[in-house]
């Protein structure tokens, strides 16, 4: 079999070294007009602020590929015969394949503003992006970044190191409102001005400004406000990169439409990650999936059926982190933005630091937890997941907390607070903390529960 | 077809410098403080001198605290990397080579040319060791000598460099508390002890140096001058503590916290490579070949030791009198090709080109022996979260023992690994809360998490 994968990014991947595990005799090509190798994509910010060097965002080293047999091809596909079951490169040599996989990740949304493109206003996705960013944000003093989600404050933190001054435009009325509940989205406005990054909320780009050299000179803002910049970074999202797909003539509305084992609508061409919309998302789960965590899940369970053990995608209970300037973020399990019918938010935040812990949990339903925000508290992944696995009650979770606690030795212990509030807030059935923090006491968490928490793929 | 051509070269354009009024005015005293320091060892006039060297010591003493302060300590608390590999004074520029040939050259004038003469005459070191003599009568009630002047900017360098962790790392109580603690025995233990012993008209023994990093200690030499000069109650108590620490007290405290009981709580060279170190930390080569030169190396001289010890003390005994010509040349072997040009000269003096670490990890036998006992007979792992890692190489760029955490991170691997001498700082600096020093149940300690699974790729063949 000769599998080729078109995308090097997490997706692709994580599929090649799937099918190599399970497929130890297969051919795999991975082709890739980005880079030759493999990087981590949600670590170019660190290669701009001179905390790590491109080699070192690359998650295996170079030998990697050639010991595993992953044969990787440094070119742009730019177009695919399904009928043939062959590939035309850039480099004008044609790839025939048995089986075809699409990783081909995402490009920046763009929303037609006037001035869209003038020098210095781009997006941030991609490894030339990170180039093309780097010298057009030598020696400038102003810039404005346009959206108020993950990629937006991660570009405003980019800058600031640089000491740019940058102005926030974010559309809602506060920080990541698509996700975040109000009181946890005004920590991250904390940090925001404790690094003095200007915010503007309930504010959109109306139109980019040129100077005399074709160049942004500034900003209009939906408010009417004109912002100077040098530079303006888009960070309104990212959109299935369909390119390849469409001269193939595949199924294709947002992404690249898949079934849940993730085959488009030709036979032997698969689709996963960013680029891939699922025809029947299961409840409460988008369509287009754009995480590093679901870029992985995809890659390997669609190496399943590619190696003949037909798996369909389940994405398992959510999790996800970001980090906020200083501030870490964790999530697990489903936390709304505003807690839906029959489910109650307890919310616990520390008066002067930057911690916060909330815990959904439906009353209804025995009490079972749902989910939960972390803000500046690190917690145990595979706690939670049994937790919220076993639908328990947020009495004894909140009894076993300190068995979730992930934070560094000698780091102070939020616990008995976060237990005292929650008795004053509902003290018809109050709560003592019972367990200790560390290894010992998740062991025996786990143990005594004795449901291994499955990865849900 | 495999063609793999090269991918675009990123240049990322180095900042644009911006030095502040104040970081100006402190790197200026930092600055007369070094040609202080510098015209002390030309001076004729030995009052002058004394009276200079105390000028510069404080005045560098002063303005790097200060500069620590002005770059650390008025911003928000948290990790502090940007432009860590941009800057030609921690990405391997042409500051750092400076900096790096200075080191190394101050390290071979005080091992092989600052050796008292018959007028006790120091070499070219000989100003800089006689401005210590009032401290050192104070101390130690007799005059200085070059490993007196080199203890004390050695004590200097760890407590002014602590000083600037414990700016950095403040966000962190782990951090503040373990730079503490290597203050605290590099201070009382490794300077200020000794100290006070030779004013006792004791032997001069530090307490926080065991064999076989302190390999004399267990040679039949040094365990008899210390019975005899020791006396009965403490020439006893040093051979003890020294014997019962190495071959008792270190499996034991391993074996509950994993080697950084030692390498990153109480060790001077653990200590001065946390302290001054720090700024280098990033530097330690990641790759599978250095691992693979690490485990020759470090093994090699871990037998070394032992065998020569043994041979000493067979050849103390007198039961093979063939032994007794060979042993002095080839303790003498030892101590100049590992005591001195190894953990001195290359594992100091390379700081900025090698990181901070070169001789813990590729050279010391009592780190091999912690690494053996921590690999195979301790409680201690650093833990990975689920499957939360993004591979984003935070925490492999800070270990300053060249590990490859993120390897094991991407894995949902716990990482238990030799070198590991568990600063923590892989924790501090992961973005995203996956990583944890912990030590418990030894049951699955290798286990990995079920969250993510495995590439089952062999990282070390």
């Amino acid at each position: 079999m000769h599998l080729v994968i078109i995308g090097n990014g997490i997706t692709g991947v994580t599929a090649a070294i799937t099918t190599r595990r399970l497929r130890p005799e297969a051919r795999i090509t991975i082709v890739s007009d980005e880079t030759t190798h493999h990087f981590s994509r949600t670590a170019l910010m660190y290669v701009y602020m001179g905390h790590l060097r491109y080699q070192d965002i690359k998650p295996y080293e170079d030998w990697f590929w050639q010991e595993n047999r992953l044969e990787l091809v440094y070119a742009t596909a730019t177009s695919l015969d399904t009928q043939r079951k062959e590939l035309l490169l850039s480099n004008q040599h044609t790839l025939s394949y048995d089986q075809l996989l699409l990783a081909t990740g995402s490009v920046s949304r763009f929303a037609n503003w006037p001035g869209q493109h003038l020098r210095g206003v781009q997006g941030l996705y991609s490894l030339p992006d990170l180039a093309k960013m780097a010298r057009e944000t030598h020696n400038i003093r102003h810039a404005v970044v346009v959206g108020g989600g993950l990629i937006g404050i991660e570009l405003a933190e980019m800058l600031h190191s640089r000491g740019i001054q940058v102005t926030l435009l974010v559309r809602d009325e506060h920080y990541w409102a698509s996700v975040l509940p109000k009181p946890e989205a005004e920590l991250v406005n904390q940090q925001l001005q404790a690094h003095h990054i200007n915010v503007r909320y309930r504010t959109e780009l109306a139109e980019l400004l040129p100077d005399a050299e074709g160049r942004v000179r500034a900003v209009r803002t939906t408010t009417g406000e004109e912002l100077v910049a040098q530079w303006v970074g888009i960070a309104t999202g990212v959109t299935p990169n369909l390119t390849l797909a469409q001269t193939a003539g595949l199924d294709t509305d947002r992404g690249i439409l898949v079934n849940e084992l993730l085959q488009t609508s030709a036979a032997g061409v698969f689709a996963a990650g960013d680029c891939a919309q699922h025809r029947q998302p299961g409840a409460n789960e988008t369509a287009i999936e754009q995480l590093w965590y679901t870029g992985r899940a995809q890659g390997e369970t669609v190496a399943h059926t590619i190696c003949g053990q037909p798996l369909p995608y389940r994405r398992g209970a959510w999790f996800n982190s970001a980090k906020f300037f200083n501030l870490e973020y964790q999530i697990y399990g489903r936390v709304p933005v505003v807690p839906v019918a029959g489910e109650e938010s307890f919310y616990w935040q520390h008066p002067t630091t930057w911690h916060a812990l909330r815990i959904n949990f439906r009353p209804d339903a025995n009490f079972a937890v749902t989910g939960m925000n972390a803000m500046g508290l690190r917690q145990r992944h595979d706690v939670w997941q049994t937790w919220l696995q076993t639908s328990t009650p947020v009495h004894t979770v909140l009894q076993e907390l300190s068995a979730a606690n992930f934070d560094p030795e000698f780091f102070r212990q939020h616990e008995p607070a976060i237990i005292r509030q929650f008795n004053e807030q509902f003290p018809a059935h109050p709560v003592t903390l019972k367990r200790r923090r560390g290894l010992l006491s998740r062991w025996q968490l786990l143990a005594g529960l004795s449901t291994v928490p499955s990865s849900g793929r | 077809m495999s063609s793999t051509s090269t991918s675009p070269l990123i240049l990322t354009p180095p900042p644009v410098p911006h030095t502040s009024g104040v970081e100006k005015a402190l790197l200026t005293g930092v600055g007369v403080g070094l040609v202080a320091l510098a015209t002390v060892a030309f001076d004729a006039d030995a009052q002058r001198a004394k009276i200079c060297f105390w000028v510069a010591l404080a005045l560098i003493s002063i303005g790097t605290l200060g500069w620590a302060w002005w770059k650390f300590g008025h911003q928000p608390a948290g990790v502090r990397q940007d432009n860590l590999w941009l800057r030609g004074s921690t990405g391997r520029g042409a500051i750092a080579w400076l900096t790096a040939v200075v080191l190394t050259g101050f390290y071979v004038v005080l091992y092989w040319f600052s050796s008292p003469d018959d007028q006790g005459n120091f070499g070219p070191l000989n100003q800089l060791v006689h401005a210590l003599d009032p401290f050192s009568q104070a101390l130690r009630h007799k005059p200085s000598d070059q490993w007196f002047l080199y203890g004390t900017f050695y004590t200097l360098a760890v407590l002014i460099m602590g000083g600037r962790a414990l700016w950095k790392y403040r966000h962190s109580p782990y951090q503040r508390i373990r730079t503490a603690s290597v203050m605290f025995f590099q201070l009382g233990f490794a300077f200020l002890l000794p100290g006070l012993l030779l004013a006792f008209q004791r032997p001069e023994y530090y307490f926080s140096y065991f064999w076989p990093l302190k390999y004399d200690y267990l040679f039949p030499g040094t365990v008899g001058y210390l019975l005899k000069d020791g006396g009965p109650g403490l020439g006893v108590f040093m051979v003890f503590w020294g014997a019962a620490i190495s071959f008792i007290g270190t499996p034991i405290l391993t074996y509950f916290y994993g080697k950084r009981w030692y390498c990153s709580w109480v060790c001077g060279c653990g200590g001065l490579a946390e302290t001054a170190g720090d700024p280098y930390r990033h530097l330690s080569d990641k790759s599978r070949t250095a691992w693979r030169w690490e485990v020759r190396i470090i093994y090699t001289v871990l037998v070394l030791i032992v065998l020569l010890t043994a041979l000493l003390w067979l050849a103390a005994s007198g039961a093979v009198p063939a032994l007794q010509p060979i042993t002095d040349p080839l303790s003498r072997a030892y101590g100049f090709a590992i005591g001195s040009v190894f953990s001195g000269v290359i594992g100091v003096g390379f700081y900025p080109l090698l990181g901070s670490r070169v001789w813990c990890r590729f050279g010391c036998p009592m780190a091999a022996y912690l690494g053996l006992l921590q690999k195979h007979f301790s409680r201690f792992r650093i833990t990975t979260n689920g499957a939360q890692c993004i591979s984003c190489g935070n925490c492999s760029n800070v270990c300053e023992m060249g590990i490859d955490v993120k390897q094991y991170a991407q894995r949902g691997e716990p990482i238990i690994r030799a070198a590991c001498v568990g600063c923590g700082l892989c924790s501090t600096a992961c973005p995203r809360g996956v990583l944890n020093l912990e030590n418990g149940p030894r049951e699955g300690r290798y286990q990995a998490s079920p969250l993510i699974h495995p590439d089952s790729l062999r990282i070390l063949s």
